[in-house]
Parts: structure tokens; sequence; C-alpha cells
């Protein structure tokens, strides 16, 4: 059987950047899986612009982008596998993959970096009544269909959801000639950034319609319009709202889910807010060299930090296999407390911390004049005060290493945000 | 004094910016945290402009479109000009990225320019 | 041309009594009005193979039931479709109406049907622990199966067309009426004639029927509507469960796939339109409830997909099969209504009986019985496997990641007799976009593969055929929007 230092399964964003800062501190073979038929994953649609400012301190579209990271894990010799799909990893990390060339083939990896990103939610999932015709598409299906294929998924647009994909999507359908009638949110905020809403909505005089959803879709064949209406707090239609709108097309950007099947069934432990692994402080899941990055790991809204996180799992997977991470001891871990949904990583082992490690998350809703705390065993250990947060911009903190150490026997970290 | 607020976009933090107007003109800006954000703040009271990105049609590719950028940023009212001109252009495979298309987009003197690479299609016979 | 039997409809029942009919020296052809086979009533149901106690003792019903659900293993050893008897249990929850499980069990001890079992309710909790605590008893059924029933339909329509019998779809049935000795079908596409017909029009079979005999029928559309749950679910019960009707109302099912998804419902709403196969809120809500009844922890945030699917209800509940006093040659098929699934392949037999009968048929001696179904490479050791990439390399390409389907099965799909044209043609044949993510990664992967295959553009690629194109068209094609229709901001 074959055997890499690293296999890393996916080669968008996050399986690049983490294979080229592997290769960069030491690690010998890599071998990158991607199941599309090229490497970038999903940047190779997001042809807007808005990328790499954190990076590359300029501003470039996703194929830019995801060509800079490219043309490095090239420069490093590494390997790619491209139409490739990983059908199994063991626990064993042995990792089985198949694609037309080589058939079906088994390698051993030294360490598995989890880099397979993450799949849009379906209209089933929302339960959303109605007929189910054509000229219904998640965002992103629409997003490939229009940017890599060339075809118009249709003329008259209604977009469910304000994820950041369908404010691109909108401005995109515009642009190529669309009627974009309205955008749609059920929650009482925006789900994407706001300089979406303001360059992909309000420049065009596109509609968003906060506390609305979608309560009957017509047509038996092709789309012919849908229903929405307002909802009330708990998310239920409040009858007598209902507004019809003619279209031949519904977009979805409703939310992201971490793909996880592989990682489930190789029996890494998962977290249930973040719908990905639970990894420490090194991006490592309970499953020693098995590392987690990207929007496997949790949704992120901002490339540059998938790169950013994914280049340390990479730097972490060649410190392992080069007997460089020590085991991990004891953890401590990192609790969302109030108004927090979740914290990536949700544990430390404060010995192989860094000096200042990112600890991200999200708060459950819109805080005016917040104030982000960070307590050690009780004790404040940081604050950090911020005029807005939003469930749809992922925060983060830095934490410093010398405040954990100086808490003997230290078991939890509590991150909690409040109002005023 | 004319108060405007906005919300940057000059990259995804989307700072809160306030810009102060007096007869046309800025005469403070607050709220911005990086010298981007000024010139953004400054710029869209004034003269708004933004960079325009969609797909041009490739012949003997590929893929049967590639992906193209606005050089730099254009008035925003020129947009729908831009796109009357990309919509019009044929590239012809092989493109690379950086490659320009169009020289002078709307009159603006901005060129437009690839942003992915575009391979010749494999012979088919 | 003269056809001894034209078959209109085919959904399950027209496919059996096509591929019955197919036994013998018969020219016969079957007219549908969607695209493909099983795109009516046949493809959205509880994809159940029912044990046979419901039916009232010695009722057509009953024995048809029993017969078909007999057949089954053999049909799909024949015909190559999935099919697993992973029993059913009936959950009585309340002790005062443990009479009524008693008479259920009574009625299907009269109606033959094989192995029942009177359960306690611990002994049940036993045999499935997410089942409501505090259920009085159970009525353990263990010929009771799952089934996938398009491609139970699409297997029953490939054989009949290697057979010999024709099918032509995207062809609605205007009127049918007698002329001279035989029947005319008058159709959107021209008309056929033919010496029999069988009506097999499922919710549209009273109107048919009543176009020729003076003995009117009538069919009520029942709506039912269902959630369809992600694999990792699969095991939440390995039975199929029904609750036993009584103070609580009416239940609904909770049932595994056979394709290892979980199925819950149906609800039953009697509507008029015939066509009304949209979900309603209400209507979700309420097998959400109704499941909860019976089963616990039903883990619905991981509903994939729902649908609604309409039994064609007849007023007496009555199969009704065979021929009008007033329209010889003419054989129904109607009123076909749960358990019309688990019955189909008896009445396939009588239906093709009643024909033969008439036209005095005799049998093929060249008539072929297996049907092989598309290869599943997964199926395959890993040896296996790779021989067969190498000779097809489309098997080692994945189009359809959450369902694990390859290029090649969705080009067999295509291919075959009665091969895919369409997406859902692809999704029924293949499962391709029929898991998680429900088509989002694979489908412009899928109408790449029909386009080459079909030589059609992509533009021309459907959903479920007719109107339902998938793309508008091209970017770059048409014309730019002037400002007139730019956003007042701008």
């Amino acid at each position: 059987m074959r055997a890499y230092d690293i296999v890393i399964v996916g080669g968008g964003p996050a399986g690049l950047a983490a294979a080229v800062a592997a290769k960069k501190a030491g690690a010998g073979d890599i071998l990158i899986l991607e199941r599309d038929r090229e490497m970038g994953g999903i940047l190779n649609q997001c042809i807007h612009n808005g990328f790499g400012l954190h990076t590359f301190q300029e501003e470039l579209t996703g194929p830019e982008y995801a060509g800079r990271f490219l043309a490095m894990a090239r420069q490093l010799g590494i390997p790619c596998e491209i139409d490739t799909m990983v059908l199994e990893i063991g626990s064993d990390k042995v990792v089985t993959a198949m694609n037309h060339k080589k058939g079906m083939f088994r390698i051993r990896a030294g360490a598995v970096i989890l880099a397979m990103g993450c799949r849009e939610r379906a209209r089933g999932a929302l339960q959303i009544p109605g007929y189910r015709p054509a000229g219904i598409f998640s965002a992103g299906t629409a997003q490939r269909l229009v940017n890599m294929e060339g075809y118009m998924p249709g003329r008259e647009v209604v977009i469910l959801g304000s994820g950041d994909i369908g404010l691109i999507m909108a401005r995109r359908m515009t642009l190529e000639g669309a009627k974009v009638k309205v955008v749609a949110e059920r929650l009482p905020y925006c789900g994407g950034l706001q300089r979406n809403v303001v360059q992909c909505l309000e420049d065009y005089g596109i509609p968003l319609k906060l506390c609305h959803t979608v309560v009957d879709i017509r047509g038996r064949e092709r789309l012919e319009g849908v229903t929405l209406a307002r909802v009330d707090e708990s998310g239920r239609p409040i009858p007598g709202t209902e507004e019809d709108y003619a279209c031949d097309t519904l977009l979805l950007s409703v939310g992201l889910i971490p793909e996880n099947e592989l990682s489930r069934s190789m029996g890494v432990e998962m977290d249930r807010i973040t719908a990905g692994p639970v990894v420490n402080e090194s991006l490592e899941t309970n499953i020693p060299g098995v590392f987690a990055c990207g929007n496997v790991l949790h949704v992120h809204d901002l490339v540059d930090y998938v790169s950013e996180e994914a280049a340390r799992a990479g730097e972490n997977a060649a410190r392992f296999v080069r007997g460089l991470l020590p085991e991990c001891e004891g953890a401590v871990s990192v609790v969302a407390g109030r108004g927090v949904r979740y914290c990536v990583p949700g544990r430390i082992d404060i010995t192989r911390m860094a000096e200042r490690l990112p600890v991200r998350f999200r708060v459950d809703r819109i805080y005016k004049e917040a104030l982000l705390t960070v307590r050690c065993d009780g004790k404040l250990v940081l604050h950090k005060r911020k005029k807005m947060i939003k469930p749809g911009e992922m925060e983060e903190i830095l934490l410093p290493r010398e405040k954990c150490l100086a808490q003997s026997g230290l078991r939890s970290i509590v991150i909690a945000v409040e109002e005023g | 004094m004319e108060k405007r607020e906005l919300t940057c976009i000059g990259c995804p933090l989307g700072c809160l910016i306030t810009a102060a107007m007096e007869g046309g003109t800025v005469v403070e800006i607050t709220g911005y945290t990086c010298q981007r954000g000024r010139d953004y703040a400054a710029k869209e009271v004034t003269n708004p402009t933004r960079i325009v990105t969609s797909t041009v049609r490739v012949e003997g590719g590929a893929c049967p479109v590639v992906s193209v950028r606005t050089k730099a940023d254009i008035p925003k009212e020129k947009i729908f000009a831009c796109m009357k001109e990309i919509n019009a252009l044929v590239a012809a495979a092989p493109v690379k990225p950086g490659d320009i298309l169009l020289e002078d987009t709307a009159g603006t003197g901005v060129a437009v320019i690839a942003t992915k690479a575009v391979a010749k299609r494999p012979h088919s016979e | 041309m003269m056809y001894d039997v034209c078959i209109i409809g085919a959904g399950v029942v027209g496919c059996a009594v096509a591929r019955e009919l197919s036994r013998y020296e018969v020219s016969a052809c079957v007219i549908e009005r969607c695209e493909d086979v099983c795109c009516g009533t046949s493809k959205a149901n509880s994809a159940i193979i029912h044990a046979g106690y419901d039916a009232p003792a010695g009722s057509l019903m009953a024995r048809l039931n029993v017969r078909g659900n007999e057949r089954m293993e053999e049909l799909s050893r024949e015909l190559d479709f999935p099919f697993r008897r992973n029993g059913s249990l009936v959950v009585c929850l309340d002790a005062g109406e443990m009479p009524a499980l008693q008479a259920l069990y009574e009625r299907g001890l009269a109606n033959n049907v094989k192995g029942l079992r009177l359960l306690s309710g611990e002994e049940a909790l036993l045999m499935e622990p997410h089942l409501q605590e505090g259920l009085a008893g159970a009525l353990y059924a263990p010929t009771g199966g799952i089934i996938c029933p398009f491609l139970l339909t699409i297997a029953l329509a490939e054989n009949a067309v290697v057979n010999g019998v024709e099918f032509r779809f995207n062809t609605k049935v205007n009127s049918i009426g007698r002329a001279g000795d035989h029947y005319l079908t008058e159709t959107e596409n021209g008309a056929v004639e033919s010496r029999c017909v069988v009506n097999a029009a499922g919710v549209y079979a009273d109107v048919f029927h009543n176009m020729v005999s003076e003995d009117k029928i009538h069919i009520t559309p029942r709506k039912g509507e269902y959630c369809l749950l992600d694999r990792s679910e699969g095991t939440h019960v390995r039975h199929t469960i029904f609750m036993m009707p009584g103070r609580l109302g009416k239940g609904v099912l909770v049932s595994p796939t056979v394709h290892g998804n979980l199925i819950v419902g149906p609800t039953a709403a009697d509507i008029g339109d015939k066509e009304g196969v949209n979900t309603t809120r209400e209507g979700l809500e309420e097998v959400a409830a109704r499941a909860a009844l019976t089963v616990k922890d039903l883990p619905l945030a991981q509903v994939i997909t729902s649908f609604a699917g309409l039994r064609a209800h007849e007023d007496g509940h009555a199969f009704i099969i065979g021929e009008p006093k007033d329209a010889e040659g003419f054989v129904d098929a109607a009123g076909i209504e749960s358990p019309g699934l688990s019955s189909a392949p008896a009445i396939g037999e009588m239906v093709a009986d009643i024909v033969r009968g008439r036209l005095h048929l005799h049998k093929k001696t060249d008539f072929r019985a297996q049907r092989t179904g598309i290869l599943n490479p997964a199926r395959l050791e890993m040896a296996e496997r790779n021989e067969l990439i190498c000779r097809e390399p489309a098997y080692g390409k994945i189009i359809c990641r959450c369902e694990g389907v390859t290029e090649g099965e969705i080009v067999d799909a295509i291919r075959r007799p009665l091969g895919a044209r369409s997406l859902d043609g692809i999704k029924r044949r293949t499962r391709a976009g029929m898991g998680r993510c429900q088509a989002g990664f694979c489908s412009p992967r899928v109408m790449e593969i029909l386009s080459r295959e079909l030589s059609l553009p992509v533009e021309e690629i459907t959903k479920a055929g007719g109107a339902s194109a998938i793309v508008t068209g091209r970017t770059k094609g048409g014309h730019v929007l002037e400002s007139s229709r730019m956003g007042d901001n701008l």
C-alpha cells in the first residue's frame, strides 16, 4: 500500500492552504484528493471580488484567490488527484478513494486533514410546502450554473434566505439580465455580511424582507410563483400577511452544512452545534493525527480565515508526522457561555497551545454595544467591546497562553457576550 | 451639515462609517478602521464606484465561459454599460488570468481582465 | 395499426399488466401522458408491501394483496429490484382497544396471512426500542415488506418492452369510445385502435371508465403527505410501524425504506384536484404529530425532502377489476389505492387473464422472464470493481456524492430500454439526486450527461419532461437590461 505523510481530503481553499503550510513545515509526501474536476473548490464559482484582503492585502476574486494557492502548491510540488472521491477513511488512517483512471485504491496516511467543505441546506430541510416544479435551486447550484457553465437558471427570481451566496446571486442574476424581485429572510436580521446587502441589494434596488418566508410554491412543471408571508417571533407565518410573487426561479440560501459523512464514519467526535468535528488547539480531532479545517469544521464567512485556520492544521499535521507534536495531555474545555452558540476549538491542551490562540465563535442574536468576556474558571482574563455583533459574522478572540497558564488546575474557559 | 451612514464594502468587516457633508463636499469621515475605508466613504458619497465581475464567452475552451472583472472600480452608473460590452465579448482559448479582454470599458479607461485560466478544449476525434 | 390491447397508464399497475400480457402472443401498447413510467400514484406512496390483514376477509382486495405479497420475492429475483421483508407492527396504544387488535389478527388469519403474532407491549418494545412506552400491544406481521416502487415499476416496464410491448409517452388520452368491434382511443398524438383496453389510469380511471360504461364509478384523489429522512436515521425503527386506528385517530406509518432512509406518513385528505400533489404546512405538521404517537425521538431535523401523493380512492374502497357489463373488452383496474402497490403483481395476473380469455391468447415460447437492473458497483468487491472501471472508466467517476452514484450507472439508466430522459428519470433509476443535498451538487453533472447521451442541448434537459426545463437559456446569449430596469439607486 502506498503511504503518504499527509493525505488531505478536499482541494478547496482549506485543503490547499493546509497542504502548502504542511509542506513548508517540513512534511514529506503530501497528497490532496479532490472530488471535483478541478482544484479550488467553491472558489471557482465565486467569481466576485472581496477575497484576500487579509491574506494578500489585495482584493481578489475567488478564482484569483484559488489561483494564488494553486500556484504555491504547484511550486512546492504537492501532488493533487482530481475527479477523485474518497469513499472511506479507516480509524487506522487508511484512505480508500476512487477515480476513473486508477479505479479504487487504498493509501496509508501518517496524518489526515479533513477539508471537505460544506453543502447547502436544501428545500426539504425547511419543509416549505407547495409543489415541486423545476426552477428551485440552492443558490450555490445556481451560482455554478451561471458562473462556470454559462446557463441562466431563470428570468424572474425570488431568493429565500439572506446568506452571502444568496445576496451575491441576487446581483449576479441582475447583471446577467434577470429580474430579482425580492430577498426574503425568516430571521429578523440578515444572514450574510452587511457589505453584501449594500453592494448586492441596495445598489440594484432589490428589497430585503426580514421576518418573511416562503409559504407556498406554485407551478407543476416549471415554477410559476411563490407566496411570501411575515413570520412571528417563533417563525410561524402570520395569516393575512401573504403576498404572491410571480417568478420562474426560487433560489435558496438558507444555510450551509459541513459535509462530515466521512468524519462520522471514521469515528470522529462531532459537535452538535457546528455539525463539524470537535477539535483541540491543534485543530486535531479526537483521533490523533486526524485534523480538520475550513468549512468542514465550522462554516466560515471569510475565505481568508479559512486559509489561516487551514494553515495551522497543516503545520500541526506536519509536526505530528515529524514527531514534534507532543502527545495531548488533559484538555481544558472551551465553553460557549451566555449568548455564544459555539467555540472552535472546543478544547485546549495548554502545553501545546500557541502564545496567542485564535478562538472563533458565533453569537446567538444581534448584540449592540456588546461586551465579550473570556473567563478562566470564573476569573475574567480578557474582555473586548464591540459596537455590534451579529450571528452572521464570525467573531474571534486571541486567547493568551500566559493567562491560561496563570490559572493553576484550569478546567474550563468560558466565552460569553452581554449587551450594554 | 448632512450626515450619511455607510457600511464599508472594502472588506468583509463592513465597518460603519459616517460621512459629514456640506454642500456636496465631505467635511468629516468617522468610524473607519483603515485608509481603505476612509477612501471608500469619501468616494461613496461623491462618486460611488464598484468593481464589476462577470463572465465572458470562450471559444474553443475546456469550459464555455471564463470569469472576468474590471481591473479597477468603475463609476456605479457605468455598470450596465460595462455589462453590455462584457456580454458581447468572446475570448479565444487558451485564456490566462490577467489577460486583457477589453482595454477600456464604457469609456472609463478601465480594462476587463480574465480572472481564471481556461485551457483549449482537448481534441475530440 | 390495430393493437390487441391498449393499456392506459404506465404506473405500477399498467406496467404489471403489460409485463404479464407480454407472456402471450399479443400486440400491446401502453399509453402514458407523462414522459416516463411511474409518474403518478406509483411514485409517491409509502413504498411498503402490506402483509394483507387489513382488507375485509374474503374480499378481492385481501386475496390480491396476499397473492402480491407472496410473489414479491420471486419477482424481485426475476426482475432485479430491491425488496426486503422487514416485518411490520401495528401498535395498539390503548388497552381498551386490544379487542380491535385481536380482530385484526383474526382477519389476518382469515386472509391467510402467514406468521402473524400478537405481542405484549413489552415484547414489542424489545423488538423496537423507539416505540412509545406504555403501548398496550402490537400485531407483528413478519411478511410485511419494503420495496422501491420506482424500481419495481421500471423493472416491470423494461421487461415488458423486451418482450414486445410498446410504450408511448407524452401521450395524453382525450377520449375512449367503441368503434364497431374494437375501441378507439383518441390521444393528443393521434388515435389508437385496439381490441381491448386496460384502464390503469390511477386517479383518472373513473373518467375513462365512465366514457364507455353506464355503470358509473367515482374516484376521489386522497392526498397523502410524507417526509423522508436522511439515511443516517434509517435504523430509527427496523420494522414498518403502523398505529392501530382508535381513540387518537388514525396514525401514520414510520418505516425504513429499502434504500436506508426513514419514511414518515401519509396524511389522508380527500381533495377535488386530480393534480393536487402539493404539500401543505398543515399536512406536514400532522405527519410529525401523528408519527410521534407511536415512535419517540423521531429525528425530524433530518428530513431531506417531503412530498405528496394521491391515492385513487373509489367510493366503496374496492378494487374494481374486470369488464363492466356494458363494455366488453374494456378491462378496469380502477380504485387501486393501498394496498395497490402490494397487490400490483396479482392485479397484473388477473387483468392479463381476463384479456387472455377475451382474445384467446396463447403463451409465447420465447418469453424472457429475467431482467437485469442497473449495475450497482458499490456491491462489487474491490478487484471486480476495478476490472469494471478498467473496462468502463465511467464507473470510476462518482457523480452523486450523497448516494455514491457513478457516471456508469447514469449512462446505463439512459441507454437501457425505456431509458431515462430527465433528471427525475435518472433519480428514480439510480438515486442520483435523491440524497441529502437533494441534487445540489450533481444536477449540473447529470444535465451534462443527459445532454451528451441524448444529443440534446442542456437547455432542453428537463426535471420531468414537458415544460420543466432546468435552465432557461445561456448567459451572454440574450439582450442586456437597459437602465430602465435597473434599481432606483443606481
